[in-house]
């Protein structure tokens, strides 16, 4: 946003003029567009205390904002065309507006951590919570009994198994479509991608049909398990096909022409290649599979109790104890600090898997990391 | 005299015809390729199985009620007076106010990212916006339940008030303390929270492959950063954020946990969307399960098999538009 209406020269470096060949600093936002942004913003605080805490008979925390935030946007525009022409107030109010959105969505983000952790911490804090199941305490009982462990366990698994069954069978179709590919490519690219939208209780609403009530199966973790990798296979497989597809083609090409058959192609120089892809993909999958609560409500059952075997028996997890404590035992105070304990252990977990996606995934693919880089080093120098 | 000229072709011989390439690959290979082609097939055979056992099991739902599913307003078993003509339009009122408020807010936010933010932000941002992605819907629904809903009745208060002569604002019931509890535009409110990182994210991959010779042809004919930003990078991406945008619509209307956790459930249309009283298909599911018998199952199988077409077709449009548009070509995974 450099000034057009006022011509304001770029600000030189100080000691410039000595050597003379110094790049000029242009400063981008001037200290105008700063007072400007800082002018509009308290007077419009002010204006909105007055007119809503005093003049008006309004209430809510919400409104507040809203309004601060309008009054805002009109001071703004004013401060703003008092001082520039139309053009340059325009661009700045569009820029000014545009700002606000991205901020809001961090705000949003970091709000829904800290909520969860602030409304749960009265739970959080006991170290009952995290050791005992939910089986000796009811749901008026104070804080220092009971505990989440049967719910965190019960995910636990649950994700395992669903983990086991959807990434590899997601792996194969991803591999399908980037190597094989052929006729069938762009149709199972487009129900791959119309299925990652699906909504997740479609998916349990299918496991129950199929494998509780035609196949007999009991209400379990199993079921869950299978409901939640309905919802990640195609998570993984679009993810993944997006990695395979960056693979250096020559790669392949060399493969072939040392004359490796295709799966060995795949197996020896494909796959190692898009490690940390792969691996970024299958994390995010994950992460998404770990939260899902609609598919897991229909085929698990719950239980106060702690189950570890995923196959026989009612197995609570952290979503459905989320649900089962505010709906049904919404009145009970405890249990809604409870349940917001238990939804920040949830976040904790998601944003823990989704930080190793992004820590693991960071490189392209056969970009060696510093300790790889570290170990080829010192193979050299021995040999 | 002039003597066309045409050049000697070589006389055709016998045995010149191009000779056919057969790559007959080993067994291994065949195997692999078969086992990768089952694979890829896996989900056409989850959706074909997902059709199959809904149309099942939802079978004496739909034959009992025939197309009056869709217009019956009840949730009666016993007269078999149960239909989904209240519940559908109230999923799709949802679902436009949840865009109403994220199309605007992502864009602007997708924008911001991909032209206006500075490099370093820029990372931090996408990643921001995919963990806003990745975070559970229960989390987004105990938030709206707990903190939004409280704070945000004055505000609906006054809108039913003050903007009550905007038919869909008026509010027919009794004023209380719970009149605004469990309204439709709360439900929209926080499940419009879920949609603006995947319209965000998408739009912004799109935005940032505007060409650049195009945008530095605008400044060098004297634009403004904006004025770039509405001649070149929005006309590019068009096609991207209307895909994109639909995407969001198949999101919200396919919501569960969250518009579970805030509404009052009716079984009747209900526009007037301040006042308390709304429901989802995915939410009447979710919330019925536990004490249906076998004839509200059947009932709510039918329901989901008419979730499921809906996402199923909103989100393959979506798939086209973008596949089609100039900006999503180039970014289609």
């Amino acid at each position: 946003m450099t000034t057009v209406g006022r011509g304001r020269a770029p600000q030189a470096l100080a000691g410039s003029a000595a050597d003379g060949d110094a790049p000029l600093q242009i400063r981008v936002v001037t200290s105008e567009d700063i007072l400007a942004l800082a002018g509009a913003a308290i007077g419009s605080l002010g204006l909105t205390w007055v007119i809503y805490e005093r003049l008006m008979p309004w209430s809510g925390g919400f409104g507040f904002w809203v309004c601060w935030y309008l009054v805002f946007l009109v001071l703004y525009l004013a401060v703003a065309g008092l001082q520039w022409n139309r053009l340059v107030v325009r661009d700045k109010t569009m820029a000014v507006l545009v700002s606000t959105g991205g901020l809001l969505a961090c705000a949003v983000v970091f709000e829904q951590l800290g909520y969860s952790l602030v409304k749960g911490l009265a739970a959080i804090k006991h170290a009952n919570f995290w050791t005992q199941t939910m089986l000796s305490a009811g749901p008026a009982s104070s804080l220092n009994v009971g505990g989440i462990v049967h719910a965190a366990v019960g995910s636990l698994e649950q994700l395992a198994l669903g983990s086991v069954l959807s990434v590899p069978l997601g792996l194969m179709a991803a591999l399908f479509l980037a190597e094989v590919g052929g006729r069938l490519e762009r149709p199972v690219r487009s129900i791959v991608n119309a299925m990652t939208a699906l909504p997740s209780i479609v998916a349990g609403l299918l496991i129950y049909a199929l494998a509780i009530l035609t196949l007999g199966l009991p209400q379990s973790g199993f079921a869950a398990s299978l409901a939640i990798s309905v919802v990640m296979l195609p998570i993984v497989t679009r993810a993944s096909e997006v990695v395979l597809r960056v693979v250096p083609g020559t790669l392949r090409e060399a493969s072939f022409a040392l004359g490796a058959s295709h799966w060995r192609t795949v197996w020896k120089v494909i796959l190692p290649t898009a490690r940390s892809g792969l691996t970024t993909a299958v994390v995010l999958a994950m992460a998404r599979g770990f939260g899902e609560t609609a598919p897991v409500l229909l085929t698990a059952g719950y239980s106060n109790a702690l189950n570890t075997d995923p196959f026989h028996g009612w197995q609570a997890t952290l979503p459905t104890f989320i649900i089962n404590s505010v709906l049904v035992y919404g009145a009970q105070p405890n249990e809604i600090v409870r349940a917001f304990g238990a939804g920040f252990a949830l976040m904790v977990v998601v944003v823990v898997l989704f930080v190793i996606a992004r820590i693991v995934g960071g490189g392209r693919p056969g970009e060696l990391s510093r300790r790889q880089r570290r170990r080829l080093r010192k193979e050299a120098a021995r040999s | 005299m002039a003597v066309a000229l045409t050049p000697a072709r070589p006389a055709p011989a016998d045995d010149d015809t191009p000779r056919l390439i057969v790559s007959r690959p080993s067994r291994g290979d065949l195997i692999f390729r078969t086992v990768l082609r089952i694979a890829g097939l896996s989900s056409f055979f989850i959706t074909a199985m997902i059709l199959i056992f809904l149309i099942i099991r939802g079978w004496w739902a739909l034959q009992t009620d025939g197309l009056s599913f869709f217009t019956k307003q009840n949730w009666i078993f016993v007269g078999n007076q149960f239909g989904i003509g209240g519940v559908l339009p109230d999923t799709l009122i949802i679902g436009v106010i949840a865009c109403l408020i994220a199309i605007p807010v992502a864009i602007f936010t997708a924008i911001f990212i991909a032209e206006y933010a500075p490099l370093k932000l820029r990372r931090m941002l996408v990643s921001i916006i995919d963990l806003m992605a990745a975070i559970p819907s229960i989390v987004y629904g105990l938030w709206g339940r707990f903190w939004l809903m409280p704070r945000a009745l004055g505000t609906m208060s006054w809108l039913s008030h003050h903007v009550g002569w905007f038919p869909p604002f008026r509010v027919t019931i009794l004023v209380s303390a719970s009149t605004y509890v469990g309204s439709a535009m709360i439900a929209g409110m926080v499940v419009s929270l879920m949609c603006i990182p995947i319209i965000t994210s998408l739009s912004r991959e799109v935005f940032s492959q505007a060409p650049q010779g195009e945008r530095e042809a605008a400044y060098a004919l004297g634009s403004t950063k904006w004025g770039m930003v509405r001649t070149v990078v929005l006309p590019f991406g068009k096609g991207g954020v209307i895909g994109a945008c639909m995407l969001g619509i198949g999101r919200a209307l396919g919501e569960t946990i969250a518009v579970l956790l805030i509404v009052s459930p009716t079984f009747s249309l209900n526009w007037h969307v301040l006042q308390s009283g709304a429901d989802s298909v995915a939410a009447l599911i979710a919330g019925r399960w536990a004490s249906a018998g076998s004839h509200e199952l059947s009932a709510l199988m039918a329901a989901g098999l008419v979730l499921f077409a809906i996402t199923l077709a909103v989100n393959s449009l979506a798939g086209i538009v973008i596949n089609r548009s100039r900006s999503g070509a180039q970014t289609a995974d």
